[in-house]
């Protein structure tokens, strides 16, 4: 038997699906129509986007001025987002990726929708760097390119250059993955369609791909290698952007645990974004079928540990500051001064939502629960946003001369922007719930047999029975 | 040696995995197989090589670090020497340390992008191809096995009903 498996191991496909039933369903939401739900929450999603889109060219219009830097303060909302974002952008590689590696067939339920999320939020992380340029038309300077100074190269030695790098081959890395994977089910949908319209456009995007054997023989080759390829690359990502900070000499910065503890944060903020979506998705689209209780269970338990890591990291930080007894790590962010600090506030935000509440998803009853998961995903993203911004605005607001100890208060544009990337990520993500297979339909039809409920059953009758022969002898 | 196939519907993937066996071992040539998902073990039993495309992501690999060395060293040691941070700008072993990550993203980028292109090319698939499975339900639910005619077309049907085939359709080769 090519598909034994366990009985005792979890169901990942409820309901008796066959092959047929699977393409129907995944195929429903593209072929349906949207509801009332769907655009109402697009116009809200499209209207901050073009808010936000206002802002940034009010932006470059005017200069970064329009924002609420000052000279202390020169990194703010903007890198705090960007850092948001990126790590966001970091669940979707992790589930494709690692979870491949480690063969965690509960990936293919949600590997699709979360490497989108990658994408989308690797767009908007992308934005904030090049608009905070000022000068935005002076952007591809930071390609290593022929140029009329001399040629003046770009500085290899910089962790800004390095993020150049590291997100740009992150971005199309992903994007070559999660669109290899979507072949063969946009070639579903395209030999299903019945519009002539429908069928062009799926067609085009399908590539032609046929489903011969050698084709998928070659398809798995190449997402194994990619997976090995990419896990490797998603930690470098947050690696590299934690360097932006741990090579610089600002108190609080300059520490050598940033890169783990930035990846731990990026995987414990991406899946909770997962989860944000995910949870309303299933509903939405009808896959309570193929995301079940038992996906959203294993993905707190990712949030569990990644959280833990988190926290321990906090913790380290807060001893190192307090032991070496400067007083200048007395007001970095994880600190007593910061703690009861002007920016106490911050403090604890980031404190009771990443450490203190993540802590009910040890209670099995809670950790289960759809609306519980949702709350605390959302409560997990606010506190992520706060860790950036109390690493940055806590760290700059107090230096070595006390004169120059300020604060920060964002402008209506630093809100709008923010609020506008936000919008920017809906309206691709729910274009793409209208438009794309939302499941990884291929994959999981390769292990409806091992895993699907009803093929369960029948593999656990067998067993009993043949336990119940043995008996007998 | 005739110029028709037969392209043999199965409903169910054990069926199809035990059908190409039987098929091969009674001599007769399998064309092509469509699924509409990865059969684990179709290969081995069509007796397909194995691909060598993660040999050819290692290779693009070295390539691209090869690339990453030679244009840092250029870039940074050869063409316009700074003095950044005070950072030894006059060797590219004693200022590797900072060029480690660029070394690494562009393995990465190399190896996957060109691994990418390298699959594309060889499965003939980039936009405006055109979808190449004779039946459409082939990409859903059902698969396909095309089976060479041979001299005698009413023994192999038969052989392919008596292994599960649920349609059978004779048609000229392409």
């Amino acid at each position: 038997m090519s598909h034994y498996e366990s009985p005792i191991r979890e169901t990942l496909i409820l309901g008796d699906k066959s092959y047929l039933d699977v393409s129907n369903d995944i195929a429903a939401p593209i072929e349906g129509k949207a509801n009332r739900l769907w655009w109402i929450v697009f116009t809200i999603a499209l209207v901050a986007f073009l808010w936000g889109l206002g802002a940034i060219i009010y932006t470059i219009g005017t200069g970064i001025g329009v924002w609420g830097l000052n000279n202390k303060i020169n990194w703010a909302w903007d890198i705090t987002n960007f850092v948001w974002w990126v790590g966001i952008g970091h669940a979707g590689t992790l589930i494709s990726a690692v979870l491949l590696l480690f063969r965690q067939k509960w990936r293919m339920g949600i590997n699709r929708s979360a490497e989108a999320m990658t994408i989308f939020a690797v767009v908007q992380a992308g934005l904030f760097p090049i608009i905070h340029m000022g000068r935005v038309w002076n952007a591809p300077w930071v390609l290593p390119i022929p140029n009329q100074f001399g040629s003046l190269w770009t500085n290899f030695n910089s962790p800004l250059l390095w993020d150049v790098f590291a997100i740009s081959t992150y971005l199309s890395v992903s994007l070559v993955f999660w669109w290899t994977g979507l072949l063969p089910d946009f070639a579903m949908i395209r030999d299903r369609a019945t519009k002539p319209f429908q069928k062009k456009i799926y067609g085009l995007l399908s590539f032609g791909w046929s489903g011969r054997a050698k084709d998928w023989q070659r398809f798995e080759e190449v997402s194994l290698v990619l997976a090995g390829l990419a896990t490797p690359l998603v930690l470098s990502v947050h690696t590299i952007v934690s360097f932006d900070f741990a090579t610089s000499v600002i108190p609080g910065w300059h520490s050598t645990v940033y890169p783990p503890y930035f990846v731990a944060g990026a995987v414990f903020s991406g899946f909770a974004m997962v989860q944000t979506l995910l949870i309303v998705m299933r509903k939405v689209s009808n896959l309570e079928a193929y995301i079940t209780r038992d996906h959203i269970e294993n993905m707190n338990k990712v949030i569990l540990v990644t959280g833990g890591i988190v926290a321990t990291a906090y913790l380290s930080e807060f001893f190192v500051g307090w032991y070496s007894g400067s007083s200048y790590e007395d007001f970095t962010y994880l600190s007593i001064g910061a703690a009861t600090g002007p920016y106490w506030w911050a403090f604890w935000a980031l404190i009771l939502c990443n450490s203190v509440f993540p802590q009910l998803l040890w209670i099995k009853k809670l950790r289960r629960s759809f609306i519980f998961s949702f709350f605390m995903s959302i409560i997990i993203n606010i506190g992520m946003w706060f860790e950036r911004f109390d690493i940055i605005v806590i760290n700059l607001s107090r230096g070595h001369l006390p004169s120059t100890w300020t604060q920060f208060s964002p402008t209506f544009v630093d809100i709008s922007i923010y609020l506008g990337t936000i919008g920017f990520f809906f309206v691709l993500f729910l274009l793409y719930a209208r438009t794309f297979p939302v499941v990884a339909q291929a994959e999981v039809k390769s292990i409806l047999k091992s895993s699907g409920s009803q093929y369960k059953k029948e593999v656990a009758k067998q067993e009993d029975r043949e336990y119940r022969a043995q008996g007998s002898n | 040696m005739s110029n028709k196939i037969i392209q043999a519907i199965f409903d169910d993937d054990d069926v199809l995995v035990a059908a190409v066996k039987k098929v091969r071992e009674s001599g007769n040539h399998i064309e092509e197989v469509f699924t509409p998902f990865p059969v684990h073990g179709l290969d081995k039993a069509m007796g397909l090589k194995d691909t060598r495309l993660a040999i050819t992501a290692f290779i693009y690999g070295v390539i691209g670090i090869s690339f990453a060395v030679w244009m840092m060293n250029f870039m940074m040691i050869d063409d316009w020497a700074q003095n950044i941070g005070g950072k030894p700008s006059f060797s590219y072993a004693e200022n590797m340390p900072s060029f480690v990550p660029i070394m690494f993203e562009m393995t990465v980028f190399f190896a996957a992008h060109l691994m990418v292109i390298t699959f594309y090319m060889r499965s003939k698939i980039w936009p405006f191809q055109e979808a190449s499975n004779p039946d459409p339900r082939t990409t859903s639910h059902l698969f396909m096995m095309e089976v060479d005619a041979g001299d005698n077309a009413d023994a192999v049907s038969s052989l392919l009903k008596k292994v599960g085939a649920t349609e059978l359709k004779v048609v000229d080769k392409h």
